[in-house]
Formats: structure tokens, sequence, C-alpha cells
């Protein structure tokens, strides 16, 4: 077996910074006999903006989904920072990992859903700090004054005593938006977070995505269908199909010379142009 | 003197049904309905967070309360426990029997809350407690206000089977009335009255508190 399933020795010895932000080994992910994801191996360094593209039902989402733990992994491992996330070996055998210890690794990241999932019984403010105060331990005015310039910083500085439903699809996903970096995760699990909107408004949602990958340094998986915001935030794009990677590339590569087959007949699909290629503004 | 129906009979058993109504009825009513709502919500969330075995046990246990009758349960209490106040024994068996319907109505209710409310709250670490406290029982419950304050009219108005356990609530202070001066149509009449007074406003009452729910996020 590969070192590498010890994590206290990569992470103690120095080389911290080679530590991915996220790994996975070997993963496997089984819906009843509907096999999802196979012997799946991929790393995400620490800060990088990874865009994991390819048809629907290629497993993009369940990726996100295992991460952040809400589904479980029916085989393999996932390493956070180089800690076994929900799974590890143990004298050689693979034992899940208590909640307590999946709950600390967790705090780490954050993730904004296709469908918003803000609660509709609390106040927009009351949706950005409720995890601060409750799971951080924060104060609610430290919680509060973080949160009305994530407010500020998502253009949305009026609506803090708003509901939820009182806004707009776009307004609400930038809600989520301010909502997970509130927690200040060192991941950000980004979740066809535009494909609940009206095309009109996911210029908007991308426009404060692009400005959070361009003044933070927090590590982005991302599944989308805007392949141009794929390539302008990520620096490498994966394509999936059938569970697996079938390629892996800088997104200038890849969105203009993509090697593999499947590769050029989706982005030939998903773009609907001739050659495969988006153009460059 | 003996029609149907005598006005000064009438006047003179008011007093003693209202006086029951208060005494008994309305006390059994809100503090069966409180232990009702509060019992029922923790079986619906135990049931749904404890392992399957545990959770068909509870299952069985509240079904075999819902499917006995209330009288049965009152007359069982009653020679179980005699060194009990009867009052007290109805209070607790309305409560309980209740309980096990209310927990249906939150488990409805729950179930309603959508899949990504409970993972937004996984996505930001919160505590199981938190989850159900502060996103999903909130939700929970205003789809279920309804469904719960029918239950609480519906127990109002079976307070009358008390009477076989020897509380004297409404009905029975009317027939204690009537068997003093032959004289049962009117005291019974009234009590009906009584219970369709309160029952009807309590019920449109309700019916506003749903609307008001449905829009008020």
């Amino acid at each position: 077996m590969p070192t590498t399933t010890d994590p206290h020795a990569a992470a103690g010895d120095g080389t911290a910074a080679a530590v991915p932000a996220i790994r996975f080994e070997n993963v496997e992910k089984r819906f009843g006999d509907n096999v999802v994801l196979k012997d799946l191996n991929f790393e995400v360094a620490k800060g990088d903006r990874v865009t994991l593209i390819g048809p629907s039902g290629s497993g993009k989402t369940t990726i996100l989904r295992l991460v952040m733990t809400l589904e479980s992994l029916s085989d393999g491992y996932i390493y956070i920072d180089g800690e076994p996330l929900t799974h590890e070996l143990r004298d050689g055998k693979r034992v899940a990992r208590s909640e307590k210890a999946q709950k600390q690794i967790r705090k780490r990241i954050g993730m904004v859903f296709q469908q918003f999932n803000l609660f509709p019984n609390m106040t927009v403010l009351e949706n950005i700090i409720e995890a601060p105060v409750h799971v951080l331990g924060q104060s609610k005015a430290e919680a509060t004054k973080r949160a009305m310039e994530l407010l500020e910083s998502v253009g949305l500085p009026g609506k803090a005593n708003a509901h939820p439903l009182q806004l707009s699809g776009g307004q609400q996903q930038r809600v989520a938006i301010a909502r997970a970096l509130a927690m200040d995760p060192d991941i950000l699990l980004l979740d066809e977070v535009t494909s609940a909107l009206d095309p009109e408004i996911v210029g908007e949602v991308l426009g404060i995505l692009r400005h959070i990958a361009e003044t933070t340094d927090i590590t982005m998986l991302i599944v989308t269908h805007e392949m141009q915001f794929a390539r302008d935030v990520s620096n490498r794009v994966m394509m999936f199909d059938g569970g697996r990677v079938v390629e892996e590339a800088t997104p200038d590569v890849m969105f203009t010379n993509p090697q593999h087959e499947r590769t050029q007949a989706f982005l030939h699909a998903v773009l609907g142009s001739g050659d495969g290629h988006i153009g460059t503004h | 003197m003996n029609g149907l129906w005598d006005w000064d009979a009438a006047w003179a058993v008011l007093p003693e049904l209202l006086l029951a109504f208060v005494q008994v009825t309305l006390i059994v009513t809100v503090l069966s309905t409180a232990i009702a709502a509060v019992l029922g919500l923790f079986i619906a969330i135990l049931r749904m967070s404890v392992p399957k075995p545990i959770a068909a046990v509870i299952t069985f246990i509240g079904d075999f309360i819902r499917m006995t009758p209330i009288v049965v349960q009152l007359l069982f209490a009653y020679w179980t426990f005699l060194t009990i106040e009867p009052l007290t024994i109805g209070i607790v068996v309305f409560g309980i029997h209740y309980s096990t319907y209310m927990a249906e109505v939150y488990r409805a209710g729950i179930d309603s809350v959508p899949k990504g409310q409970w993972e937004a709250t996984t996505a930001l670490s919160m505590s199981k407690r938190r989850a159900w406290t502060a996103v999903i029982v909130p939700q929970a419950l205003r789809a279920t206000v309804p469904a719960l304050g029918n239950y609480a009219i519906s127990m109002f108005k079976d307070t009358p089977f008390l009477l076989t356990i020897g509380v004297v609530e409404m009905v029975r202070a009317g027939l204690t009335f009537g068997g003093n001066n032959f004289r049962y149509m009117e005291a019974i009449t009234l009590a009906g009255v009584i219970f369709l007074l309160a029952s009807y406003p309590t019920s449109l009452l309700i019916s506003r508190l749903e609307k008001r729910l449905a829009y008020n996020y």
C-alpha cells in the first residue's frame, strides 16, 4: 500500500505545503447497483480552482457531495489537508471516522447549492450568522459585523433583515455565498450555482464568485455548465465521463485543444460551435 | 310543568355547567394539549433519530395506543393507579393518547421540510440538535399548526369520556343536575351548546392562523 494512506506522516514532516487540500484515493460510490464513481483518484492542491465538467450523470455533483459528507463513501478514502475525512485505514482495515472527527474537518469546507437552500424561517442576517455563532462560537456582534461586510461584498447591503423568499433567485444565491464565506472555509464547493437562475442574472452571481477567486486563496471545486466561467476562474479543468476522469488540463488547453474524443464531443455539444473553442474576451 | 323545555331549569343548570367547564373541561383540554404537543414532538424526533429496531418499537407502542379506545385507557389507568386523582389521570391519559396522533402530524411536517435544508445544516457544520431546533422544527411546525389545532378541538370534545372515571366534567355535572331535578334535556342541550360555542371560534382561529403562517415568511 502507498505510504500516503498515513496522513500524519505527510502532515508532520514539514512538507505540509505539498499536502493537497483534497485527495481522492480509490473512491467508489454506488447507489444500489448503480456505480457512479469507480476507483477514482485525483488531487486538488491548496488554492487550486478546479472545475469539473462532463455530461449529467457523470458523477461530478456526487464528488462535491462526498467532500461535503452529504453522501457516504462506498469504498476508498477522501483526505482533506491530508486528514482522512470519513474513513481511515487503521491496522489494515477501512474504518469509519467518528462524527466528531468528521465535523472538525467539515468546518473548513463550505458549499453553495444549486437550489440555494437558505433557511426560510430566518432573516438573511440570521442565515449568515447562524453557523459562525453556534458552530464557531463567535459573538453575535462579531458575526453580525462580518455578515454586514459580506452582504456589502455580494452587493446586498440593505437586505440583512429581509426574508429569503422575499428575494430574487440571484439575490438568494448571493446570500448563500455570503453564508458559506462567513465560515471562512479553506475549501469552497460550488454545485451548479447558476443552474437555477434566470439567464440574465447568472452574470451577477458569477461576477461575485470571480471576485472571490481573485481576492482570496480559497480552494475551489466547481461543477458548472458555464464554460466561460470555468475558463475565467479555474486553473484546472477535469472532464468526467462514466465516473472517471477522462481528461485533465488547464482551461486554455481544455477549451482550445481537447485531446480526448469524449471531451471534444462534450464541448462541441455544450458550446454549440464547430470546433469546440470558446472565444476569449 | 313537564314541557319539553323549561327555561327555569336551563337557567338553574347553566352556572353549574359553566363551573364544570372552567374547572375541568378547559383545564384538561389546555394541559392535555400541552402534554400531547410536547410529547408528540419528542416522539416524532426520537423515532427519526434512533436505530430502526428501536423506532419500530416506538411506532408499535404508538399504534397500540391509537388503536385502543380512550375510554378503555381511562378506565385502565383509573383502576391501575387508584391512589392518583381521577382528574390527574384524565389529563395524563388524554395527553399521552393524543400525543400519538400529534407525533404522526409532526412526522408529516418534518418530512415536508426539503432535503436541501438538512444538507445546508450539514454544510454549515451545525449540530444535529441545532439543526432540529433552529431549522427543521420551526419549518415543520408551520405545516402542522392546523392539524394540531384540530386535534386539540377533537380532544376538547372527547372530555365527556372523563365521566367514566368519576370526574365531574360538564356532562357529568349536567347529568347530576338532571338526576336531582328530573330535567335532563336542558342540561344536555346546554352542554352541547357550550361545546359548540367554544370549539367553533377556535376552529376559525386555527384557519386564520393557517393562512397567516402560509404567507408570513
